[in-house]
């Protein structure tokens, strides 16, 4: 949807309602100290809002995309390719975009010096990611499949197998930094993180599919996960009476 | 209004967002990430602050984001109706990324914005947009830096908008040459945050 501002036309972020968790999820232990107890006030979408930084090839080194060579070796583990779509709500693709990722190697640890449960660190593996996305807001990474990995939440913590998305779109309205997992996933149901969006249809659209045409003869699989950012464009609507 | 549905596209749903979690310094910072404006640019400033949480314990594990105009009040971007238009100060980049560091602390060197027309015809006094994200936040926060005894702060629609007894939580304080602005996710002292 777009609105009209001194003539020009500019555009317009839906509200999230009900898909991003609640920042109060008692059953993600760390939320409990670190919500907001005040209400939030509504912030107006001006110029701050409707724009953001835009980010280009600077940003991107020519093997960033690809986290199974950036050391003398490979990384062992499963090799997987990674792609999908930047889209807005309205299907609108979001182009030349940075997307960012980190993730556990395939043993399920971080190179990160507060990682230190006793799995093995792999030399050859860094964990980062990054690539923009092309005219019509595809991305592409190939890495290895995370390991799922213990936390000390409750008892006996399992985080399912993830990969880390940071996204800017084009607008300080779109930010998002998400998780992708994976599908099939045995310890979706006993963890709070997935389970802090409450719907069961937005909890999916976290889970990547496997894509087979993604898949690579004798050498990778593939999986698909397309990232939906707030925003639609294409209405000719003033106001749209969506629900 | 009924309009045939059908000419309204199909809208997808949204992917949710996530924590960053307690790794986030493997993926997101970058070795210019504090600096809106290069080191040396005429009239640069730090902003400092420590993120804390309701405890009052300062969180090593959050990363600070600072979007704002440039001093003339113009944006480098398609989408800003007057046009985009591109900073005479050499090398803004308008955004800002600084992990929190052992003791909570973050720092971003940048040049006061300028003030902000609104479509009404009022004006929105200079501004940071701020996004904190950190573990235990399974959304980024959002709050605003004001700087210090600016008139336009009196008449700034959002600011007006807050509750006047926590206004100032989103106003930084001098600090040397620049500024400190400290975020409180909780407590008696929290900060001020936004829905947009």
């Amino acid at each position: 949807m777009t609105r009209t501002w001194s003539g020009a036309t500019v555009p317009w972020y839906p509200p999230p309602e009900g898909v991003h968790p609640p920042l109060d999820s008692p059953e993600y232990r760390s939320t409990a100290r670190r919500h907001p107890h005040e209400p939030l006030v509504l912030l107006p979408q001006r110029l701050t809002e409707i724009t953001g930084p835009v980010l280009g090839d600077g940003r991107v080194g020519p093997l960033d995309h690809d986290l199974t060579r950036q050391h003398a070796a490979e990384p062992l583990g499963q090799r997987i390719i990674v792609h999908g779509q930047v889209l807005e709500e309205d299907g609108r693709a979001v182009p030349q975009t940075l997307v960012e990722i980190w993730q556990a190697n395939a043993s399920g640890r971080y190179r990160h010096a507060r990682d230190n449960w006793p799995a093995p660190l792999d030399p050859n593996f860094t964990g980062v990611g990054r690539c923009l996305t092309d005219a019509d807001g595809y991305y592409r990474f190939v890495t290895i499949k995370p390991g799922a990995y213990p936390w000390r939440n409750h008892d006996n913590a399992w985080r399912p197998a993830h990969i880390h998305f940071s996204l800017f779109g084009r607008a300080f309205t779109q930010r998002l930094v998400t998780q992708m997992y994976f599908p099939d996933d045995p310890l979706f149901s006993r963890d709070p993180i997935f389970n802090s969006v409450r719907d069961e249809k937005a909890r999916e659209r976290m889970i990547a599919g496997y894509d087979h045409d993604a898949t690579q003869s004798q050498w990778a699989l593939g999986f698909r996960f397309d990232i939906i950012l707030r925003g639609q464009h294409a209405s000719v609507f003033e106001e749209d009476d969506d629900d | 209004m009924t309009e045939p549905r059908a000419m309204v596209p199909e809208r997808r749903g949204l992917t949710p967002s996530q924590t960053v979690g307690p790794f986030l310094h493997v993926g997101l910072p970058w070795p210019d990430g504090p600096h809106v404006v290069p080191e040396g640019t005429p009239g640069a400033v730090w902003i400092t602050g420590t993120v804390y949480d309701g405890d009052g314990v300062p969180i090593p594990d959050a990363v600070v984001e600072t979007w704002q105009a440039d001093p003339e009040g113009r944006f480098d971007h398609p989408d800003d109706p007057r046009g985009s238009a591109r900073s005479q100060v050499e090398g803004f980049r308008g955004f800002g990324r600084c992990p929190t560091d052992e003791d909570g602390r973050y720092a971003v060197h940048t040049v006061r914005p300028g003030s902000l027309p609104c479509p009404d015809g009022s004006t929105e006094a200079p501004h940071v947009n701020v996004s904190v994200l950190g573990r235990g936040l399974l959304d980024r926060v959002v709050t605003r830096i004001y700087f210090p005894g600016d008139d336009a702060n009196h008449t700034d629609p959002v600011l007006c908008a807050v509750p006047e007894e926590r206004r100032h939580t989103l106003i930084a304080a001098p600090d040397g040459d620049g500024f400190r602005f400290d975020i409180w996710l909780q407590g008696d002292r929290e900060t001020v945050f936004f829905a947009l």
